[in-house]
C-alpha cells in the first residue's frame, strides 16, 4: 500500500516544520501573507504553498478585508492533533509507571522464592524444572 | 529549538532525523526488566498504561518470531500494532520491527525498534531506540507531542480553538 499523500489530514500538514512555524505565528492573531513573509524569512510563493496546504486541511482560514486576504487559524481543525499529542506523551510516562510496579511485585516474589531455596539462576524459570 | 523533553523520569531525544530515542531507569535488576517486557502476561499489566485494556498480547519471542499488542482505548476504539523480531539477545537488546496496524499507515513499511537492558548497582538503563522510514513520520511523532516547544504551541492551539467555538 502507498503512503497517503502528505497533505490528507492535519497530522500531515504539521509535519513540516515551516507549516509549524506559521501556525505559531498565526495562533497570535490574523496575518495577511505579507506579514507571515517578513516574519518568516520565506518567499512568497513557499508561504503561499504551505498556506494552501494548510487551508486544504482546515487547519487556516482566510477572509478578503479591502485588498488584503488575511489568514487566521481555524484551531478545531487542530484538535484532534492536540488530543493525540497528549495521549502519545502520557502513555510511554503511563507505561513506565506501570511497569515499576510490576517490577517491584517481581523483585519481591524472586526474593521470596530465594528465600524458600527453590530459585536458581535468576534470569530463567526452566532452569526450576 | 528544543530538541530534548523530559516526562516524569523518561528521557526522549532525537540522535538523528529518523530516530526517536527513549531512556529510562528501573529499580530492579535487568533480567526482571527483560522479563517484563518480554512475557505476555506481564505486558498486559504494563503496556496500555492508563489508556484502556489490552486484548491481546501475543509474543513468539524467537528471531523471525511475531508478537501483536492490541487494546481497546477508554474511548472505545481498538489499536493494535504488530512486527517481527529480527535479533535477540536475552537480558540485554531486542531488535523488532513494529507497525501500527491503520488504513493510515504504509503495512510494508516498518518502524525498527532497537530496546536494550543495561545494569549497574541493580539498577536498569532502558533505551528503546525507534528508527523509523522517514522523517516525515518522526516528525508527526516527536513534534507534535514530545518536543516541548511545540507542546506550548499546542497548548496555544487549544485555547484558540475554545475560543473560536
Amino acid at each position: 500500500m502507498a503512503r497517503a499523500a502528505t497533505t490528507t489530514d492535519a497530522f500531515n500538514a504539521v509535519a513540516e516544520p515551516r507549516r509549524r512555524q506559521i501556525l505559531d505565528v498565526l495562533a497570535g492573531g490574523e496575518r495577511p501573507v505579507n506579514e507571515l513573509v517578513a516574519l518568516l524569512g520565506l518567499t512568497q510563493p513557499q508561504v503561499s504553498k504551505h498556506l494552501r496546504v494548510l487551508r486544504e486541511v482546515g487547519a487556516v482560514e482566510v477572509r478578503d478585508e479591502g485588498r488584503r486576504r488575511l489568514y487566521r487559524i481555524n484551531g478545531q481543525a487542530l484538535k484532534p492533533i492536540h488530543d493525540w499529542v497528549h495521549a502519545y506523551e502520557r502513555s510511554w510516562t503511563e507505561r513506565f509507571d506501570r511497569l515499576d510496579s510490576l517490577l517491584e511485585d517481581l523483585k519481591t516474589k524472586e526474593q521470596g522464592d530465594e528465600r524458600h531455596g527453590d530459585y536458581r539462576d535468576g534470569d530463567s524459570d526452566a532452569a526450576q524444572r | 529549538m528544543n530538541v530534548m523533553a523530559t516526562t516524569g523520569t523518561a528521557t526522549v531525544t532525537l540522535p538523528s532525523d529518523e530516530e526517536i530515542l527513549i531512556t529510562r531507569e528501573f529499580d530492579a535488576p535487568k533480567h526482571l526488566v527483560y522479563k517484563a517486557w518480554t512475557t505476555p502476561e506481564l505486558v498486559r499489566q504494563w503496556w496500555c498504561g492508563q489508556r484502556g485494556e489490552m486484548t491481546s498480547a501475543e509474543i513468539d519471542l524467537r528471531v523471525g518470531g511475531t508478537w501483536r499488542y492490541a487494546m481497546v482505548a477508554t474511548g472505545g476504539h481498538e489499536v493494535a500494532f504488530h512486527g517481527e523480531f529480527r535479533e535477540i539477545v536475552p537480558n540485554q537488546r531486542i531488535v523488532n520491527t513494529e507497525v501500527y496496524e491503520s488504513p493510515e499507515v504504509d503495512q510494508d513499511d516498518p518502524a525498527i525498534n532497537i530496546v536494550t537492558f543495561a545494569e549497574e548497582g541493580g539498577r536498569t538503563t532502558l533505551t528503546v531506540l525507534t528508527q523509523l522510514s522517514s522523517k516525515e513520520i518522526r516528525d508527526i511523532i516527536i513534534e507534535s507531542g514530545m518536543e516541548s516547544g511545540m507542546q506550548e504551541g499546542m497548548d496555544l492551539l487549544e485555547q484558540v480553538a475554545i475560543a473560536l467555538r
